[in-house]
């Protein structure tokens, strides 16, 4: 086929993606550095001299680490779990944590509305169980936003990670064993070294997801703003493009590092990909 | 060796409990019949269902969602199948790279992406909301189709294009009568995937709002800020059940593997 031909199969996409996505991107961030129509970067000199916005960001990060962090620690083991059943466990496992997955978020964080709210079921478990007396205030906390953020992207890394499990020959860890690594050992030496593009990649996802979400902090953090509700609030209740701008800038400059950081960490620990 | 094995199981017994736990709460709680949510409820009552029909905004916001939803896809197909096609089919100079630009839309943070075809859609070029809701929808729609697309294509043995070819069918015929019936439950599946992907999107949607325009994801987040009554509960189990049914054909097609692949 001509070259020419095939260009335009791939043109109206493109065109389509330039013109609705990325000349209003470009053009946004190319307005942070303008102010009243001269070059300016006091949009970013205001953003970091202001203690309110840095708690902001703070908060996010932390936030979004704790989520990944906690991710990890619930999803690595589960992942090896599944990875390990027969064809029919496995699938039905997959596909238990692949529909909360494509369940909205609304639903999701309502949930968790019902269960940590100040008369919600944990707190009258918890009060009925004599454990407090008085119910515990967690909704509307960046405790609550975490623990919506762990639902919603902790099915993500369990099946990123089987994914990349699945594809570890079993035999491996049978040869760490007959070699005389124990259980512990064969699973350090050997699981835990091959799933780390896995791990890598699920990471980057949750990171990047908690860093971006709207729904579950919205719902779950009350007062609490983090940097997309942030957005949001200076979009629309206050009007202040010039600020929203600055702070999507901001936001896409965050998840760029850190997409590019983790893939540089991923080609260090396994070069050959 | 057996016990390592069984807290493990354990661990992950658990695990499940907190990922479907909430929604098989959502579920029951969606019963109650005080108009105070609560769990466990205090009876059995069916009349929160009735309501969702009764709040005349949930019933047109599900409309424009579907609508939203089926004419952005329409249109992600239009842009997406020709992309995928060339990219699994041709040697394309910088295939890495445009392949990038598809999945693109995925890796901007959505609300970004809303906030700014807020700014220049509808602010600048002037669009009228509904065409800049469906536009953003089809945004974010496209890597899916084409990446979904392009998995089947991947599968599809060019060859038999060929011979179709040395047989003297056109090339467009080629197409529609030999590669597009193959990856037929391909396109299916990417249809159903977009499809809850623009039905459940929030951060495009929530900046692509104006009088009497709302997705029902929004109208949803609407509601919860002023009720706290098991109306959504009780959306929430139509939606999962709408979900669920999704799932299942798209596993019929294609195996749940598609989402285990990163």
């Amino acid at each position: 086929m001509k070259k020419a031909n095939v260009s335009l199969l791939l043109l109206p996409g493109l065109l389509f993606l330039a013109v609705f996505m990325l000349v209003p991107i470009l053009l946004t961030v190319g307005s942070t550095f303008f102010e009243n129509g001269r070059p300016s970067l006091a949009g970013y000199w205001h953003f970091f001299q202001d203690p309110y916005f840095l708690k902001i960001l703070w908060t996010t990060l932390k936030v979004s680490l704790v989520t990944t962090l906690l991710c990890i620690l619930l999803g690595f083991p589960v992942s090896y779990y599944i990875s390990r059943q027969n064809p029919r466990k496995k699938a039905l496992l997959l596909a238990l944590a692949i529909f909360p997955l494509l369940t909205s978020s609304v639903v999701r964080s309502f949930s968790w509305m019902i269960i940590l709210g100040k008369r919600g079921l944990l707190n009258n478990t918890l009060v009925a169980l004599g454990i407090v007396k008085e119910p515990l205030d967690i909704l509307y906390t960046p405790a609550a936003m975490m623990i919506g953020l762990i639902h919603l992207f902790l099915p993500l890394i369990i099946i990123t990670l089987v994914g990349v499990m699945e594809n570890i020959d079993p035999d491996l860890i049978k040869a760490a064993e007959s070699l005389g690594a124990g259980r512990f050992k064969a699973f350090f030496k050997v699981i835990v070294p091959l799933s780390v593009p896995g791990l890598i990649i699920g990471s980057i996802l949750v990171f990047v997801g908690s860093l971006t979400a709207y729904t579950t902090p919205a719902l779950l953090g009350g007062k609490q703003r983090v940097i997309s509700t942030f957005l949001y609030q200076n979009a629309i209740t206050l009007n202040d493009w010039h600020l929203a701008s600055v702070i999507a800038t901001i936001m896409m400059v965050i998840t760029f590092v850190v997409i590019g950081l983790m893939n540089k960490l991923a080609n260090k620990v396994n070069p050959k990909g | 060796m057996k016990e390592n094995n069984r807290g493990l199981g354990l661990f992950t017994l658990l695990v499940y409990v907190f990922l479907l736990g909430p929604l098989v709460i959502i579920a029951i709680a969606s019963f109650e019949p005080s108009s105070v949510l609560k769990f466990p409820p205090t009876g059995f009552s069916l009349k929160w269902y009735h309501n969702i029909l009764e709040v005349t905004m949930f019933v047109k916001t599900f409309y424009t969602s579907i609508l939203v939803s089926l004419a952005g896809n329409v249109l992600a197909l239009l842009l997406g199948i020709p992309a995928a096609y060339a990219l699994s089919r041709f040697p394309i100079k910088g295939k890495d790279a445009l392949n990038a630009v598809f999945i693109s839309p995925v890796l901007i943070p959505g609300i970004v992406l809303g906030f700014t075809m807020l700014k220049y859609l509808i602010a600048v070029y002037n669009l009228p909301i509904y065409a800049a809701l469906l536009f953003g929808h089809t945004v974010i729609m496209l890597p899916f189709i084409i990446r979904v697309i392009g998995s089947s294509l991947a599968n599809f043995d060019f060859a038999v294009e060929e011979a179709a070819l040395s047989l003297g069918a056109g090339r467009v015929a080629t197409f529609f009568k030999v590669v597009l019936p193959n990856i037929k439950s391909g396109i299916i599946a990417a249809v159903l995937i977009a499809f809850l992907e623009s039905f459940n999107n929030v951060d495009i949607s929530v900046f692509m709002t104006g009088p009497g325009v709302s997705t029902l994801p929004i109208q949803m987040l609407t509601y919860v800020e002023n009720h706290f009554d098991p109306t959504i509960a009780a959306i929430s189990v139509l939606l999962m059940l709408f979900t669920a049914v999704f799932m299942f054909i798209i596993e019929r097609l294609m195996g749940l593997s598609y989402f285990t692949k990163r």
